[in-house]
């Protein structure tokens, strides 16, 4: 049930047609593969930003746990390709061949029971979306059911986010410890490290983020992204309105804890291993960052948000180490007090009038476009 | 998970666990009482409170680096200069946080949250080239050393005892300035009630700025006393503010009372299930049981019961 008439709008059809193009043309085209492959660790960023912009920006619910969800499939993926890396010949020096070195260490003698359906690729596939998806409902029924939203559903996302991490930590034998599960090397018999995988795991990830983009595009156009954002701008009002909030709450949340899912296993497979370090409070928040900064309103603007925000932290935090928390602090109180809606709002606000102008004076009639705020890249 | 210990053994197990963890209380309890005047009260989420714990914290680590240099002979009672040092440096930096940041965000509760976060990072960065990446800790004086033997196999260390105290000291005299002051009234009409409260004539914004300081000063005061117990880093503050905010929450965001049992079921639990497995188990099943418990009742243990 689309209630407008063009999936995209001349704006939002400008701006997927920028990213395609940087993505798909432009970044392959001009950087080394070493380079490239940062890109695509920045992107598994964006697949969280984008739920965040579904859950956070559309839904007003901030959750301050994506990196749970991240966490949860990334060690999905990363538990299937570590076991696949852990064959019999080639842990044959451990005191138990066939099982993860870190197990081996922790004199572990057999595979856990819940490590064993991870041999299945087709599984393992199902556990990405559906783990982290269960878990979502889980967290989402008891908290919306309830009624708890805003900060105290903020913080509780926040605790839950502490407890697995220091679980992972803690249970160093099933889960890697500090260190993650390292050492990744094949899926299913073909080599991920060499630089030919490295370019078709970008692509194959690009391609799933434009995928994901245009799930969150639907969502946002039919009846359903309508709901979200009336309940997050009166609440009551909905409610008196006879729709379930509580059921759409834990939808958006659940989308976003699947798009942050997809994002973290892609993150296994490009980056080669996984650790609690992304799982955290510290990573979690700095998600959030991401799409602050892009625009918490925008799909796309909070993709770019993701990509500009990890490049200024690489390069940053490559020449002065000492400022980077300086500026990353200072943006982010900039980005609350001064510009609500993140570059986007400041390409809707300064970029996107010329360019209308621009148009405006080539045709005669310009199509009218009834969306307040323009989704639309920022400037490269 | 009892077997090998005689019954007078666990006895002594408890109560010693059980000292641990008033210890651990007792920084709960200071933690948490400046955030539930902030959070409980105005409702500003903060997450940069353990950064003005942790300015507490140094600032006595320079009080005591001062006595040592300078007034040797003093050094017995630098503590107390100290803290007071320690709750006004909090409590200014507090005040002009709320002037040039939180006055903005009152009506964006969620906003407030991000940019206190981004607070905290400036904050850390700065501790890191001031005070330098490595842990400091204060050296005490002598009489805070040692331990009282109470029976054979019980000894409660002196430091925790003092902490304790202190830490009773400060819990009534915050709920004697909020609940029996002048001042502590107008806060609370106008945390109840804000315009009304600006028509009966109480400046609000004033009250703000004032509440707003108290809670960092107190913080201020709860980092000094945890520079007694354990040393001081950039990044300490960080691992205590989510264990904070999970205390106010789940006593019931505006209830002192609330508070005050919520970090001695929570430190309680966390000490005693330290013994019998790893700390970090203790941590989650802890930590677990908390949000189990809040997901039954999200209102916390004492919620006064409010219109909505």
């Amino acid at each position: 049930m689309i209630i407008n008439s063009r999936f995209f709008n001349r704006s939002e059809l400008m701006g997927f047609i920028a990213l395609a193009a940087v993505l798909f043309v432009i970044l392959p085209l001009t950087l080394d593969v070493f380079r490239l492959n940062l890109v695509a660790k920045y992107l598994t960023y964006a697949f969280v930003a984008l739920g965040l912009v579904l859950c956070w920006g559309y839904g007003g619910i901030l959750s301050l746990g994506q990196g749970v969800f991240f966490g949860l499939g990334g060690y999905c993926m990363a538990m299937f390709l570590k076991l696949e890396a852990s064959s019999v010949e080639n842990t044959k020096i451990q005191s138990t061949p066939g099982i993860p070195d870190f197990m081996d260490w922790n004199q572990i003698t057999s595979l856990p029971l819940f490590w064993q359906p991870f041999h299945s690729l087709t599984f393992t596939i199902l556990a990405i979306i559906l783990v982290p998806g269960l878990f979502a409902l889980i967290i989402g029924t008891a908290m919306f059911k309830r009624r708890v939203g805003g900060t105290y559903f903020a913080i509780i996302t926040q605790a839950v986010a502490a407890i697995l991490t220091i679980l992972i930590v803690g249970q160093q034998g099933y889960t890697g410890g500090i260190n993650g599960m390292t050492d990744l090397r094949t899926l299913k018999g073909w080599d991920i490290r060499p630089d030919h995988a490295k370019i078709i795991l970008y692509f194959v990830e690009v391609v799933l983020l434009f995928a994901c983009i245009g799930i969150a595009q639907f969502i946002r156009l039919t009846k359903l992204g309508r709901i979200l954002v009336a309940m997050r701008e009166q609440e009551d009002r909905v409610r008196f309105s006879g729709y379930s909030v509580a059921n759409f709450k834990i939808f958006a949340f659940c989308m976003a804890a699947v798009f942050a899912a997809i994002g973290g296993a892609m993150f296994a497979l490009n980056v080669g291993f996984m650790s609690p370090s992304f799982v955290g409070i510290v990573p979690s928040i700095e998600m959030v960052i991401y799409t602050a900064v892009g625009g918490r309103m925008s799909i796309f603007g909070a993709i770019w948000g993701a990509i500009l925000v990890n490049f200024a932290k690489t390069s940053l935090s490559e020449s002065f180490p000492q400022l980077w928390l300086f500026g990353l602090g200072a943006l982010f109180i900039a980005v609350v007090l001064a510009f609500p809606n993140g570059l986007s709002g400041l390409w809707a606000d300064y970029v996107q009038p010329r360019i209308d102008r621009l148009f405006a004076s080539r045709k005669a009639k310009p199509g009218w476009n009834d969306n307040s705020v323009a989704d639309g890249a920022p400037a490269e | 998970m009892f077997g090998d210990y005689s019954l007078g053994d666990l006895g002594s197990i408890f109560v010693m666990q059980g000292f641990a963890g008033l210890i651990l209380f007792s920084v709960y309890v200071l933690m948490a009482l400046g955030l539930a005047i902030i959070f409980g009260q105005m409702g500003v989420i903060n997450m940069a409170h353990g950064e003005f714990m942790i300015l507490g914290a140094y600032v006595t680590w320079m009080t005591s680096n001062l006595f040592q240099a300078y007034l040797p002979g003093l050094f017995a009672g630098y503590f107390f200069l100290a803290m007071i040092l320690a709750f006004v440096a909090s409590g200014a930096l507090g005040m002009l946080v709320e002037w040039a940041l939180i006055r903005h965000l009152y009506k964006r509760p969620l906003d407030t949250l991000l940019a206190t976060w981004g607070l905290s990072l400036m904050l850390q960065q700065a501790y890191r080239s001031v005070f330098g990446a490595r842990e400091v800790g204060v050296e005490l004086p002598q009489w805070m050393l040692g331990s009282l033997r109470v029976t054979d196999s019980i000894e409660v260390p002196i430091n925790g005892v003092f902490v304790m105290c202190l830490t009773v000291l400060i819990t009534i005299a915050v709920a004697y300035v909020l609940y029996m002051s002048r001042w502590g009234r107008q806060v609370r009409a106008v945390v109840q009630n804000r315009i009304m409260a600006g028509a009966v004539g109480i400046n609000t914004e004033k009250v703000d700025r004032y509440t707003f300081g108290l809670g960092c000063g107190i913080a201020g005061v709860a980092g000094s006393a945890f520079t007694m117990i354990g040393s001081t880093g950039p990044t300490s503050g960080q691992l205590y503010i989510v264990d904070t905010f999970l205390v106010v929450v789940f006593g019931g965001a505006a209830s002192l009372l609330g508070t005050i049992a919520s970090a001695f079921s929570i430190s309680q639990t966390q000490s005693t299930l330290e013994f019998f497995m790893s700390g970090s188990m203790a941590k989650v099943l802890t930590l677990l049981a908390v949000v189990g418990i809040l997901m039954l009742r999200p209102q916390g243990l004492f919620a006064l019961k409010v219109r909505k």
